[in-house]
């Protein structure tokens, strides 16, 4: 069933769009019903879990400047001590074994944001030879419309020292794009908001990465 | 994975273009820059794991899963299986496959799907579970519809089960979907059509394994998911911690 291309590897499995109906399986109370007892990705934070509270949000817009009202958001993210809870992360240092890091929520389908209540992670290592990676927050949207899955980063606007040492920013030529990734700071009933809106097209278009 | 490993590069030949007019909804939300190409960090190598306990006892079970204690759905039976590989078929195992489906009339469970087909108050078409050491992952369901949507005038989806797939790091994150071996809709399929390699295509499509299905009871379709394989032993620009 899988043909073999030259050197014994596998071709991979081709990705297709999540379809305006992903919250089914992923998330289905937004669809409507209740199924699972555990709605995986639900909530990042315990009682717990280290760290400066915040809230992500921001909303995710089309080529013509419209909401996009049906996406899937994953992220994905280090604990407040720049580490992550996979054994593949052999940084040293303390690590917050209560914190797995993962979120999935939907954009809401009136207003269209997206919005998560997690940490702030810390610094995390960069690849051998290269600065430290600034505090970031992988983000992961599918939708309808969308055929491959498209990865990007949001990175802390009261970050500026470390984002301009982030070795990934610096990878980016265009200095106004690299304004794409900075979620804007703002405090909310003294609580930290990040504000991190996403545009799939056109002006201002966010940078996605090839990962 | 270890730490002395990273993924090889997504293979784009694999994968539909961003951009692909047959399939409208794409026009405005495909990105018209190039992706930026990042060689693995910690972050990419990463992502979440999962574990059996959080899971229920009928979450591979579409069949019971959403069933009135005296219902059962309406359709076909049948089983769904097959095994998640990397790129140099090794097994990828623990990870949570994620599925959802119509009903055996077409028609989600969804708030926003409108379609005039019934709803089957024995069937919510969700379900997941984890791959086992050698990478299998089985799940009981009944064989979805086929359904009309807004694309060209009369276009139409067919019978298929979409997939979410997580490997051990967040790069191998893949949402797909999954088609039915013999279904006359498929070559009229845009969203199939979206991937332009006929091989690629025929990756997608599940096959009748008989030998899989329960006599007098149940069919079962085969599939295979097939992950970004992993480089080990690096040299040069080794992750940090190595």
């Amino acid at each position: 069933m899988i043909p073999h291309n030259t050197l014994g590897y596998l071709p991979e499995t081709p990705s297709q769009t999540a379809g305006p109906y992903v919250h089914i399986g992923l998330i289905p109370k937004q669809a409507g019903f209740d199924i699972f007892e555990n709605n995986l990705g639900e909530t990042l934070l315990g009682p717990d879990t280290q760290g400066e509270r915040i809230r992500i949000e921001g909303r995710i817009f089309d080529g013509t400047g419209a909401l996009v009202r049906d996406a899937l958001v994953e992220i994905w993210q280090a604990d407040t001590h720049g580490r992550f809870n996979h054994p593949a992360d052999r940084q040293d240092g303390p690590r917050d074994e209560t914190f797995r890091g993962w979120g999935r929520t939907g954009t809401d389908f009136e207003s269209g944001l997206w919005c998560f209540e997690t940490i702030k992670p810390g610094r995390i290592a960069g690849r051998s030879g290269h600065h430290r990676m600034a505090p970031h927050i992988n983000v992961w949207i599918v939708s309808r419309g969308i055929n491959l899955g498209l990865a990007t980063r949001l990175y802390f606007g009261d970050e500026a020292t470390a984002n301009a040492e982030d070795p990934v920013l610096r990878v980016i030529e265009q200095p106004d794009r690299r304004k794409t990734l900075i979620a804007s700071h703002a405090l909310r009933e003294g609580r930290p908001v990040y504000t991190f809106d996403i545009r799939l097209q056109g002006e201002g278009e966010t940078v996605f990465f090839d990962v | 994975m270890t730490a002395d490993s990273e993924f090889v590069a997504r293979d784009p030949a694999a994968h539909p273009p961003a951009l692909t007019p047959i399939y409208k909804t794409s026009v405005f939300r495909a990105p018209h820059r190039p992706l930026l190409s990042l060689q693995n960090s910690l972050s990419e190598v990463t992502g979440p794991a999962f574990g059996q306990h959080e899971l229920g006892p009928l979450d591979n079970d579409l069949v019971h899963n959403y069933a009135k204690a005296d219902g059962a759905p309406i359709g076909e039976r049948i089983i769904v299986h097959g095994r998640v590989l990397d790129g140099s078929a090794r097994p990828v195992s623990g990870v949570l496959v994620e599925f959802w489906q119509a009903n055996a009339a077409g028609r989600y469970r969804h708030r926003n799907d409108n379609y005039d087909a019934p709803i089957d108050p024995n069937f919510g078409g969700c379900g997941r579970c984890l791959t086992d050491a050698e990478g299998r992952y089985a799940f009981r369901t009944v064989k979805p519809g086929p359904y009309p949507y807004r694309n060209r005038v009369n276009d139409w989806r067919p019978a298929h089960i979409h997939f979410s797939v997580f490997g051990s790091g967040f790069a191998q994150r893949l949402i797909t979907q999954m088609y039915f071996e013999g279904d006359p809709l498929i070559r009229h399929d845009s969203i199939l059509q979206t991937v332009t390699d006929p091989a690629a295509q025929e990756r997608l499509v599940a096959l009748l394994d008989l030998n899989a299905s329960v006599p007098l009871h149940t069919l079962a379709y085969r599939w295979d998911i097939v992950l970004r394989g992993t480089r080990s032993t690096l040299f040069e620009n080794r992750l940090q911690g190595n």
